[in-house]
């Protein structure tokens, strides 16, 4: 019987939709000229320039500083948030999800309005501290309910039997839960990250002079014009992410 | 003997449900206890409640002479075997047995010393390093068995350890059980709703029905001396009569017993039911001989007569069901040679059903509802009376079907 080529068309073409103008961005960061519609040969120039932007680096630096702590700071309060929604159950617990699942669905520049009128009527000057308030508030949420979900195909009748065999409460949050729960909680985290880094539209409501994160820097770049440097940092960041993927899957294939 | 683990008025409520009511029974050192009930009878609250997972609203568990209701479960010497076995899945089948005696902070040399031993006497010895995700369902509770065990509890507490297994492995498991007692000689506190489980390995059982306890006793006691009509016919099958007392026999511990369509019916009165008391009386299918002569005359013996309505052969027996005035009668009779040597009764056959008074049983309390556990089947799935309640018939009846004519 011959089989039909449909499927086969229809993922490569699948495959070139998604891929295609990362390839162009790809290839464009080695273009010699400006103009991404001409090729003027092979060149290293826009990476080497990019080594001289200091505040590129800046922006990364803040970025950084900020998804590390921000996605530290929500896995421990989106884990206690979701072990108090999966264990209690009330009115204010109803109340409690609905509050902890709203970042979920909330139209970004609706957070991001509302995060900057909260600190101008408390007067916090805008900066690192307020963008990092702005992305525990979302962080936590995304945390919570990857961890809700776990939590809910969780067998409990092993932390009871845990209880049975004499441990106390901290042993069993030690010995049962962590170690259990963990790649929940690396899962929430992972992604609580990526949105992080990822974050503009409350940022960019949020930050303040000096404080700016690489999304708002790129944006700024391509405003007034430094299309190839983005090229190259584009490419750059495409790396490290391919880089972090493949480590993570050789870690997860030695454990299996 | 004095009771080793103590329920004392034990009550338990979840929102309007009453899981357990006012229960109280006394266990003793070293028995084998079996909680026997259908499902939500309250059997596993109650020995959750021993493990300290529930908190009874009344009541005290008294373990060895000290008041332990308010202990939590890890600050109690009884250990327990989960239905799912819940085995930690994260650790090996060795950090898994050891983990008691780590939480226990035993010195590092000693746990190495006993884990071993005990991995040895379960066999589990070429697992030891495995997942439990990597173990068949046998292995999986010899570990859950190998990890309370190693605490030396006071108590081994079972909840539906088999149920998780196929038919054979659970008649293994049970052997293996049973054997694990002989060895270690502490209590077991056994839960289960499989009766013949419960009659296997148990040396005495309670049978709760509903968060109340309706009968402890040894096997045979329940089996052959039901106090209520849900015991008769939760454990086994039986058919119910109504009667009522007539007098006492001349020998005090029979009655003569009034049943609408039979006559001299003389019973066991051990309850010492009085003259004009209504009474309900349990025969057990087997307890019935079929003939279709009429049986020797004999003081103890009781003859009714009827009809063949249904044959059900069984291999090991079969099963007939008598018409007899009112009543339709369960009869279990095994094949034997000396059976197939007589001329073999057939459908619509005029036979005696004959047993003795001490096969009969007075019930001390009896409940309509409880026919609907017998489980014999009812020939009226088949052929529903005219005019009856077609299709709605409940799938399990009683010998006893009245309002049908005959």
């Amino acid at each position: 019987m011959r089989r039909s080529r449909f499927p086969l068309i229809v993922c490569i073409l699948g495959m070139l939709f998604f891929y295609l103008p990362i390839l162009v961005l790809i290839v464009n960061s080695f273009n010699a000229s400006r103009f991404s519609t001409v090729w003027g040969g092979f060149s290293l120039k826009w990476y080497a320039l990019l080594f001289q932007q200091d505040d590129v680096w800046h922006a990364l630096r803040n970025t950084m500083l900020i998804a590390v702590s921000a996605t530290t700071v929500s896995m421990v309060l989106g884990t206690l948030a979701a072990f108090a929604l999966h264990r209690f159950h009330s009115r204010l617990q109803d109340a409690h999800y609905t509050l902890v699942y709203t970042p979920l669905v909330m139209p970004d520049i609706l957070m991001g309005i509302g995060l900057l009128l909260f600190f101008a009527a408390l007067r916090i000057p805008l900066g690192l501290g307020t963008i990092f308030i702005a992305h525990v508030t979302f962080c936590v949420s995304y945390v919570a309910m990857v961890v809700l979900a776990r939590l809910q195909d969780f067998d409990f009748s092993i932390v009871e039997a845990a209880q049975d065999l004499g441990a106390g409460p901290w042993t069993i949050l030690w010995r049962i839960l962590l170690p259990l729960l963990a790649p929940g909680i690396l899962a929430g985290g992972l992604l609580a990250f990526s949105l992080s880094v990822d974050d503009f539209v409350i940022t960019f409501f949020v930050s303040g002079p000096g404080s700016t994160t690489l999304p708002i820097k790129i944006y700024s770049m391509i405003k007034y014009g430094k299309p190839p440097l983005i090229n190259a940092l584009s490419t750059l960041i495409l790396c490290v992410t391919f880089l972090l993927i493949w480590v993570s899957q050789r870690l997860r294939e030695k454990r299996a | 003997m004095a009771a080793f683990l103590e329920l004392r008025g034990v009550t338990k409520k979840f929102g309007d449900f009453t899981a357990l009511n006012d229960v109280s029974l006394e266990i003793r050192r070293g028995e084998i206890f079996s909680l026997l009930g259908p499902s939500g009878c309250g059997k596993t609250t109650l020995l959750r409640v021993c493990a300290g997972f529930e908190q009874p609203d009344a009541g005290r568990v008294i373990l060895d002479g000290h008041d332990i209701t308010d202990l939590p479960p890890n600050r109690r010497r009884l250990n327990t075997i989960f239905q799912s076995y819940a085995l930690f899945p994260h650790l090996t089948v060795r950090e898994n047995i050891a983990f008691g005696l780590r939480v226990a902070r035993r010195p590092a040399a000693e746990i190495k010393r006993e884990v071993g031993q005990t991995l040895a006497l379960m066999q589990l010895e070429e697992h030891a390093d495995k997942r439990p995700a990597l173990l068949s369902g046998g292995q999986k509770q010899r570990v859950a068995v190998a990890r309370a065990l190693i605490n030396k509890p006071e108590i081994l507490l079972l909840d539906e350890p088999l149920a998780a297994l196929d038919l054979k492995l659970r008649q293994r498991m049970l052997v293996e059980l049973d054997n694990i007692h002989d060895e270690v000689g502490i209590t077991f506190i056994f839960v289960t709703h499989d009766q013949g489980e419960a009659m296997s390995i148990s040396d005495r059982i309670a049978v709760m029905h509903e968060g109340r306890v309706e009968q402890i006793g040894t096997a045979a006691e329940i089996y052959e001396a039901p106090r209520t009509s849900f015991v008769a016919a939760f454990i086994g099958d039986t058919n119910f009569f109504d009667g009522q007392v007539l007098g006492p026999d001349t020998n005090p511990d029979y009655c003569q017993l009034a049943i609408e369509g039979f006559t001299d019916i003389i019973s066991f009165n051990d309850k010492r039911l009085p003259t004009g008391q209504l009474a309900h009386l349990s025969i057990r299918p087997e307890k019935f001989r079929i003939s279709r002569n009429p049986p020797p005359p004999d003081p103890f013996l009781n003859r009714i007569s009827g009809t063949v309505e249904e044959i059900i052969y069984q291999g090991t027996h079969t099963n007939f069901w008598v018409r007899a005035g009112e009543y339709r009668v369960a009869v279990r009779q095994p094949h034997s040679r000396f059976k197939l040597d007589q001329e073999i009764i057939t459908w619509k056959d005029a036979v005696w059903l004959s047993w003795h008074a001490d096969d009969g049983c007075m019930l001390e309390q009896y409940r309509a509802d409880d026919e609907s556990l017998l489980s014999l089947p009812d020939p009226d799935d088949a052929h529903p009376a005219p005019g009856g309640t077609t299709g709605t018939t409940p799938p399990a009846a009683s010998g006893r079907q009245r309002g049908i004519a005959t």
